[in-house]
């Protein structure tokens, strides 16, 4: 495995730490998606009903169910920073790895824009709740970002042992709301009626539609190979972190949808920009509401601390092969983190975390997420032609191949129409930005890509070739 | 004998990075700043709204409440936004195109690169 990283264009090469265990996997995993369930998975119900939020939820779980268990397959063969864009690179060819890339850092930092929203509305909130409404909600935007560019920018292992305590706090908040409301803690009753009164506002195809910000419930979780250069055990670790983040979040999805459902109005519920801290306020339970509070900012800090530390990875790694200027491939000589990348892409996140609607900008990240879904699908399947079981040695063997291949196809199909009812403008946008860049990478930038340094793993060649 | 590619200018990378910025801010950012595109979510807003009239039920009222809307009036917009999902199959069918001729052309083209990758990594080509 290639485990070093140059500081720039290949001159002075530095090593990446590999101080990551388990734990750690888990919490960069659930940490970049626990804040799902704190907000913008809830858009979902507003596009099918309660019921189809519902199901979208365990829809969206069988999907991902399928991205863990063929990334870890991949991922505990392919371990090096960057995850499914190495993958791409040794599978299917440089220009889907710079599309790969490009995923991820949009994903992630579309996410990171979103996170920091949900921090100014959450501080809105609670200033209206105190009589000072009306507060500005942009420099709590800006000093969200900036801070955790700074922290990502001075270390990585700081990074995820901070973003492990506050997601553990984040997500016994959601167990303690659960708990709490079903012991009598709420001044008002769950009302499920709904579920009779008005079961499917948009008939059937609401469920469909739904689908699109089911997605949300666990957008991210594959962001835990991102850090595979920096696991001491990559074989071991990350198809363990990642299916025990699948478990949590399955888990946590199901009980937040159970208490917001119960707890608020479906055409409430559908548009809120809080929806955990809101069921808190609904319990009128103030240790609740403090509790979901910093459940709630907690989430969002840790997840943006997350795709800080991901997008900028995925941004290093591409720069590190000269898909795009290798300035940005630089390690700091002191903090050993790929600190140009962290910094450059703060102001793109600024400029969607100021100047856009909440769920636009998770609807950017989610087609991000789709589009790299998408690409696992026939990854997979290249990746058993041309390297069969028997010819490299894998850290993880996936089960029935090619089932999870095959049904999160599918899935994915189904989310892509799910996104075109509502958002057809944005998806003909995405497509429009990745076909031109893909098609100014094939023209412009692959002529100083090094041909030979894209193939680094100790395999033999591949079958058909 | 090994591709060497040529030394990319500082100039040359400047230019790179503000083409990707400009890609990024133009496709994404400028279509929402211009109100082109957005979620198609229209309230249906019902003259002098009563709870009752906007179908919720005594919990539910308390659950507004409890969220700081107690004039119907205030949560009539909230209630009766739907959005509207007709679509024109002509438009699906271009999607389909779109996302599926994207995929279609990055595979190709990524093989075309990919043979000079595996070409140089292990000295032969497939004949």
């Amino acid at each position: 495995m290639q485990d070093l990283a140059s500081t720039a264009a290949g001159t002075d090469r530095i090593r990446l730490l590999r101080v990551l265990g388990p734990s750690h996997v888990w919490a960069l995993g659930v940490g970049i998606v626990l804040v799902g369930e704190y907000m913008g998975w809830n858009f979902s119900v507003g596009k099918g009903g309660m019921i189809a939020g519902l199901m979208a939820c365990w829809v969206a779980g069988l999907l991902y169910t399928c991205v863990a268990m063929i990334d870890s397959e991949v991922t505990s063969t392919v371990a090096a920073a960057g995850g499914q864009y190495a993958q791409a690179k040794h599978i299917v060819g440089p220009l889907m790895a710079f599309n790969v890339g490009l995923f991820l850092v949009m994903a992630y930092t579309m996410l990171e824009a979103a996170n920091a929203i949900t921090v100014g509305f959450l501080l809105d909130t609670v200033a209206g709740m105190q009589g000072q409404a009306g507060l500005h909600q942009q420099p709590f935007i800006v000093l969200a970002i900036m801070f955790l560019a700074w922290l990502n920018y001075r270390g990585v292992l700081a990074t995820l042992t901070f973003n492990l305590v506050i997601t553990a706090i984040a997500f016994i908040a959601i167990v303690a709301l659960f708990v709490s409301v079903q012991f009598g803690a709420s001044a008002v009753p769950l009302d499920f009626s709904a579920i009779t009164s008005d079961p499917l506002p948009y008939g059937w195809v609401g469920i469909v539609a739904s689908l699109h910000f089911g997605l949300w419930y666990y957008l991210g979780i594959e962001g835990t190979c991102q850090a595979a250069e920096e696991v001491r055990s990559p074989a071991r670790s990350l198809p363990y972190g990642t299916m025990a983040g699948i478990m949590t979040l399955l888990i946590a999805a199901t009980m937040t949808w159970y208490i917001c459902s119960g707890l608020m109005p479906w055409e409430y519920l559908g548009q809120a920009g809080t929806p955990l801290f809101d069921a808190a306020r609904v319990t009128g339970n103030t240790s609740l509401m403090v509790l979901l509070f910093v459940g709630t900012a907690f989430a969002t800090l840790a997840s943006a601390n997350g795709c800080i530390n991901d997008a900028s990875r995925a941004w290093f790694s591409m720069s590190r092969d000269r898909y795009l200027p290798s300035w940005f491939g630089a390690v700091h000589p002191v903090y050993r983190t790929p600190y140009r990348a962290i910094v450059f892409l703060v102001p793109i996140a600024l400029i969607f975390a100021l100047g856009a609607p909440l769920d636009q900008v998770v609807t950017f990240s989610i087609l991000s997420g789709l589009l790299g879904y998408t690409f696992m699908t026939f990854n997979m399947v290249m990746f058993r032609n041309k390297w069969p079981l028997d010819r490299i040695k894998r850290g993880y063997v996936h089960p029935f191949h090619p089932l999870p291949t095959i049904v999160l196809l599918i899935l994915c199909s189904t989310a892509y129409f799910a996104v075109f009812l509502g958002y057809g403008t944005q998806l003909s946008a995405m497509m429009c930005f990745y076909i031109v860049a893909s098609l100014w990478f094939h023209f412009r930038r692959y002529k100083f890509v090094r041909r030979g340094d894209q193939f680094t793993m100790p395999w033999p060649k591949p079958q058909g070739y | 004998m090994a591709y060497e590619p040529p030394k990319q200018s500082m100039a040359g990378q400047i230019f790179d990075v503000i083409t990707l910025l400009v890609l990024t801010i133009g496709a994404l950012y400028i279509p929402l700043y211009l109100g082109l595109a957005g979620a198609a979510k229209v309230p249906n807003p019902i003259t002098n709204p009563t709870w009752e009239s906007l179908g919720q039920n005594a919990t539910e009222q308390q659950q507004w409440a409890a969220l700081g809307i107690t004039d119907p009036a205030a949560a009539n917009e909230i209630i009766t936004a739907r959005f509207d999902y007709s679509f024109s199959w002509t438009a699906l069918i271009v999607m389909a195109v779109l996302v599926i001729g994207y995929f279609v052309m990055v595979v190709r083209l990524s093989d075309r690169e990919y043979r000079e990758v595996i070409e140089e990594r292990f000295g032969t080509k497939r004949r």
